[in-house]
């Protein structure tokens, strides 16, 4: 891993919570149309990365720097998400007010999202089309009328991972996406991801270690803050520190 | 552990006040004897003589009367007052008043000792300037002490004695003596003038060397009277905001009728009063501020409850509808309260709350004002005491972190919130109580510190008790500190503009909850 | 896009419609019929109803950043107050010698023994200038403003309470003798607009074509917004900010725009309401007409154009029958209106006109809803 063939690299972030460190001294690599999954346990500071990544934390120390040589410190998140970095909450965060169709537009991804641009722009029948075939990959064609806020659970997921599709995003961040999701859904959102991954590089947190093995090449493990081990499914699996740290302590949970 | 030592710092500054409470009020014990000298002939004659029609002989008459007569004489006096006509009156008028205040030079009450000399200093007669002396030497107590030492000093400057004036004028200087400086400034005057002689211009040097002296004290002793009414300024504000503060961090809610609930504690306290005037004997009354201090609180609290159950349940996870709906609540509130109590009530303060605490030369602290900030402090210990030292608060501070995880935990969240509420509420009407003791009773009370309050818990952030603590202070306190210099309506502006000032540095208050309770 | 629904469609005829009777058949009814005909429109509702109309203006600004874009101003009391400042100084400039001191300058300022006119006063001897600065100085506030606000997240209760206390500063100031605006006693007395005499009944039925053509104008924009993309922009910040800014807007952006159009149309409602009313005091633009404000939006129904309209006219005719004849009853029926409506009808008048019409047309085929109506609070 070099870092000339990085989508992301992240060296020596701190974030500190009122001398908590959320993350102590990371570096993390993820290379172009990689898919990568983040473990750890509660409190490793999983979505704190993700939120470096995507400018809503602000580390105390170190530097992010997106694809070749793009610092994104100090940028805010609408910046750093024109530049093309999507993001996927845990929760579904989506527009419960507009439609499907309106949540999905709305995301897509054009050259200005300025107040004046909106104000003027007419969707081409191109991007018709975009959005059409992405309502379809996600499944909610017929729901496209429907008001988001009406949609079940696992469909707003769904409608979330769309509108994040659409902003063409060179690099993807998911927070636990199959949350609530089931079995069916689980494997449905594995394969999705696991084909978008041909196209862009995405980072994954999961819990769900069913659904880490399914979909993973490269898993990282994070604890208090710092990458403790990186590899194959079965290498950490079989790393000493990693059961003890991890699956020593969240056995309750996963077994 | 910041709590902890804030409560700290709190203890020990309580600790001060009441110590220094207790030494303004204690009263003197040193009844002095009253000298019994029985009236000697000579002034048996003048007695006689001030019947005399002679102009001459009269003023003769008064000035010995006034020189070696005492308050033994005085019911003789006042016998000959009562049948006299006017120009006696107007004769024996200063004769009785110097005796009488000579006498209470004496007195076992230390106010009406400095008030004595107060008055014997300014009458102008030299003749009392040994009285005064020999008093001070008798005193022990330090503002009676120092009105006779300036009272006597002041009749010095009076006299025509220059020697004894240039003493008297660089004593009065060293004793920052405000009274004294309209007669400095008349020596200066006279000193300037150009029939001066070169006694008067040394002396009017001295004079003004003096004022300069006593000005430059008048600026420190505004100063710190300015910065003790900003404090109990803060302290009103403090005890609203916190009732408000803790709400808006448990609930996400602002009551814009928290000031109404204030306004109910006020009239809490006006009923108690009536109550007390109407079914208790006279001797009662003071007491009536106590009891209305429960009836203050619990009127304002049932309010709440009653406000919480009505309106503000159904408005859960909805602040701004919330913010709404309670503004219509206090149209109706103040509304009410105008036409049931009319627009003007006043409270008349206890007796035992009078008077005031004079701390340094000049600087006079009003014993209601100590007292709204004692009860800030009170009301600050008690809040910590309860957040942070007993079950209930430990569910209130649980609820305010994580509601749904404390819910799944069977803490009864609708519950804390209710009791919060009433709580908050609560400390509303003892704010309005409290300030009964500074202000009028009307109905738009809580409007004048309603938006003070908050922008109080706006810059104090919420989850910390010591956001809004330091919040109120500095509020507060920069309120009455620009007024002397902006005037009180661009000291507002000026606050708004800092404030939001303030929050570009700072967008979620003084102290915010980082990490990932913080909103997105 | 999808097409535009039928209840858009509706909506357009209904503009039409209302249009024509404002513009046509009221001030039709004014001049035509005689003074004791029932047919006939008295000066004085007309006069009444165009005052209604200038604050029917107001209320579509801030239903485009409440109701649409989530944002709780309790300030736009301000911004009406500053644009009928600037109309009431030119007014009262015009009346030159005419006072009752005989000065040329204004009343108050003989009374409070200023000598010279006050440097900003004297722009406004030009009425295209009092009309500029009627409208952008509430813009240029509401950008300084909004700008700090938003820029550092100030939001939801925070924004509510940072704007009533710019309220309560304004009205400080202007009550304040000293700025030179009149005090606590506002600017009144006007005698002409533009030559024409105010108090004539002509000029007065031309002031309120005036505001009629301004509210149609008005509301013309504000459809515009609210059908372009931008419309949708801001709906989405009141849904989920965050999820806006990750799709690549910036929220501040989109609100300073939504907060200065409608301290813009604010302006605009000071501008019409000055000429037609005769007085601005400092007690238009507290805190309190501030949030009567927030309560016409909120009894029409947030996020409905139209439901601005007909709660700004409806709570103020409302207002204008209770305070002549129960003059005490009106803050419990304010306070009251206030409390019910939050509780019991969040979508308001229209909402309530919509649940009757959706009972009528249950056996017909449901209307797709189109967006906004319910109000879902992030």
């Amino acid at each position: 891993m070099t870092e000339h063939g990085s989508i992301i690299y992240l060296e020596g972030i701190t974030v500190d919570y009122d001398g908590f460190k959320a993350l102590n001294n990371l570096n993390f690599i993820v290379n172009h149309r990689e898919l990568r999954v983040v473990i750890g346990p509660n409190g490793a500071g999983k979505t704190t990365l993700l939120d470096v990544i995507s400018g809503k934390t602000k580390p105390a120390a170190g530097r992010v720097i997106f694809g070749k040589d793009r610092d994104l410190m100090g940028m805010r998140e609408y910046e750093i998400t024109q530049l093309g970095i999507g993001r996927k909450f845990q929760a579904p965060s989506i527009y419960g007010n507009l439609s499907v169709w309106e949540n999905l537009d709305l995301s897509l991804s054009r050259p200005s999202k300025g107040v004046f641009a909106t104000l003027r722009g007419t969707s081409t029948a191109a991007e018709r089309e975009e959005i059409d075939r992405t309502l379809e990959t996600i499944g909610l064609t017929e729901q496209l009328r429907k008001r988001a806020g009406s949609l079940s659970h696992g469909q707003k997921q769904w409608l979330e991972i769309g509108m994040v599709i659409l902003q063409d995003p060179e690099l993807l961040l998911v927070d636990e996406p199959v949350a609530g999701m089931t079995d069916e859904e689980t494997e449905q959102t594995g394969r999705l991801l696991q084909s978008l991954a041909e196209k862009h590089a995405i980072i994954v947190i999961e819990h769900d270690m069913e659904f880490v093995r399914q979909i993973a090449r490269i898993v990282t493990v994070l604890h208090e803050g710092t990458v403790i081990c990186e590899g194959t499914v079965e290498k950490v699996q079989a790393d000493d520190r990693v059961r003890e740290i991890y699956l020593g302590r969240q056995k309750v949970a996963h077994v | 552990m910041d709590e902890g030592r804030h409560g700290m710092k709190v203890v020990i500054g309580i600790a001060m006040i009441a110590a220094c409470l207790g030494w303004f009020a204690t009263g003197s014990m040193a009844a002095e004897a009253q000298a019994n000298v029985s009236s000697s002939p000579p002034l048996e004659q003048a007695l006689a003589e001030l019947l005399s029609e002679v102009e001459g002989t009269r003023e003769q008459a008064v000035r010995l009367l006034v020189e070696q007569g005492d308050a033994s004489m005085l019911p003789r006096l006042e016998e000959l007052r009562a049948n006299a006509d006017r120009s006696l009156r107007m004769a024996i008028k200063p004769v009785i008043d110097t005796w009488r205040n000579r006498a209470n030079l004496a007195s076992p009450d230390a106010d009406t000792r400095r008030t004595a000399a107060t008055d014997l200093g300014m009458s102008g007669r030299i003749s009392a300037i040994p009285w005064l002396e020999a008093a001070a030497a008798n005193e022990s107590h330090r503002w009676p002490r120092y009105a006779m030492e300036e009272s006597a000093l002041l009749l010095k400057l009076a006299s025509d004695n220059p020697t004894s004036q240039q003493q008297a004028a660089v004593k009065l200087g060293e004793m920052r003596s405000q009274n004294a400086a309209p007669a400095l400034l008349a020596l200066v005057q006279a000193g300037n003038s150009e029939s001066a002689t070169g006694e008067q211009q040394a002396l009017a040097q001295t004079a003004a060397a003096a004022i300069e002296r006593i000005e430059s004290w008048n600026v420190w002793s505004s100063a710190i009277e300015t910065l003790f009414r900003g404090i109990s300024l803060s302290s009103i504000l403090l005890i609203m905001s916190l009732g408000l503060a803790i709400v808006f961090g448990l609930m996400g809610v602002i009551n814009m009728a928290h000031g109404e609930l204030m306004m109910i504690g006020a009239y809490a306290t006006f009923v108690m009063q009536e109550c007390f005037k109407l079914y208790f004997p006279e001797s009662w009354f003071d007491s009536y501020y106590l009891a209305a201090l429960p009836a203050a609180f619990l009127a304002a609290a049932l309010f709440g409850l009653i406000l919480e159950a009505s309106v503000i349940r159904f408005l859960y996870g909805r602040p701004l509808e919330t913010m709404l709906a309670t503004w219509g609540v206090s149209l109706i509130l103040i509304q009410g309260a105008r036409m049931y109590f009319g627009d003007l009530t006043a409270i008349t303060a206890p007796s035992w709350l009078n008077g005031g605490a004079q701390v340094l030369v000049g600087v006079f602290l009003p014993f209601n004002r100590l007292f709204i900030i004692a009860l800030s402090i009170l009301s600050v210990i008690g809040i910590y005491a309860l957040l942070f030292r007993s079950s209930i608060g430990l569910r209130v501070r649980a609820v305010t972190q994580n509601r749904s995880m404390s819910a799944c935990l069977g803490i009864p969240t609708r519950k804390v919130d209710a009791y919060t509420f009433a709580f908050g509420s609560g400390l509303a009407g003892i704010a309005g109580w409290a300030l009964t003791l500074v202000g009028n009773v009307e109905p738009g009370l809580g409007q004048n510190y309603i938006v003070d309050s908050f922008m109080v818990v706006v810059t104090g952030g919420v989850g910390k008790l010591a956001g809004t603590i330091i919040a109120s202070l500095g509020i507060g306190g920069l309120n009455k500190l620009m007024e002397p210099s902006l005037g009180a309506v661009y000291g507002k502006v000026l606050i708004l503009v800092l404030v939001i000032l303030f929050l570009q540095r700072r967008p979620s208050g003084l102290f915010a909850v980082k990490g990932r309770h913080a909103e997105g | 896009m999808p097409p535009p629904s039928s209840a858009e469609r509706h909506e357009g005829t209904l503009f039409w419609a209302v249009g024509f009777v404002l513009l046509f058949v009221l001030p039709v009814l004014n001049v035509l019929p005689a003074e004791d005909s029932w047919l006939h429109v008295s000066d004085f509702a007309l006069n009444r109803f165009g005052k209604f109309l200038a604050f029917a203006i107001l209320a579509l600004g801030l239903d485009l950043i409440w109701g649409y874009a989530g944002i709780l101003s309790l300030g736009q009391g301000v911004f009406f107050g500053i644009g009928a400042y600037c109309m009431g100084m030119h007014l009262m400039l015009t009346i030159g010698s005419q006072s009752v001191y005989g000065s040329a300058l204004p009343d108050f300022m003989v009374w409070n023994q200023v000598t010279e006119l006050p440097f900003f006063w004297k722009p406004f001897y030009s009425f295209s200038a009092a009309v500029l600065a009627g409208l952008l100085a509430p813009a240029c506030f509401a950008l300084i403003f909004g700008f700090l606000a938003f820029r550092s997240r100030i939001r939801g209760v925070y924004f509510a309470i940072i704007t009533q206390a710019l309220a309560l500063m304004a009205w400080l100031v202007f009550n304040r003798n000293e700025t030179n605006l009149g005090g606590t006693n506002g600017l009144t007395d006007f005698k002409t607009l533009l030559g024409f005499r105010l108090s004539a009944s002509d000029t007065q039925l031309a002031l309120y074509v005036m505001t009629v053509l301004c509210l149609g104008g008005a509301y013309a924009l504000c459809r515009w917004i609210i059908a372009s993309r931008a419309g949708r922009v801001l709906i989405a910040i009141r849904d989920s900010e965050q999820r806006v800014r990750f799709s690549g807007y910036s929220p501040s952006t989109y609100k300073l725009f939504v907060f200065v159009v409608s301290a813009l149309l604010a302006g605009l409602a000071g501008i019409l309401y000055v000429p037609q009313v005769g007085i601005i005091t400092p007690a238009q633009m507290g805190v309190l007409p501030s949030l009567e404000m927030v309560v016409w939006v909120a009894v029409g129904g947030r996020a409905t154009l139209v439901g601005a309209i007909v709660g700004a006219v409806g709570v103020n005719l409302g207002r204008s029958i209770l305070t002549n004849s129960f003059p005490e009853l009106w803050p419990f029926f304010l306070g009251g209106l206030f409390v019910v409506v939050v509780l019991l009808f969040p979508d308001g008048v229209m909402g309530i006109a919509k649940q009757v019409r959706g009972k009528l047309a249950e056996k017909a085929v449901r209307l797709p809803k189109t967006s906004a109506v319910e109000g879902e609070q992030a």
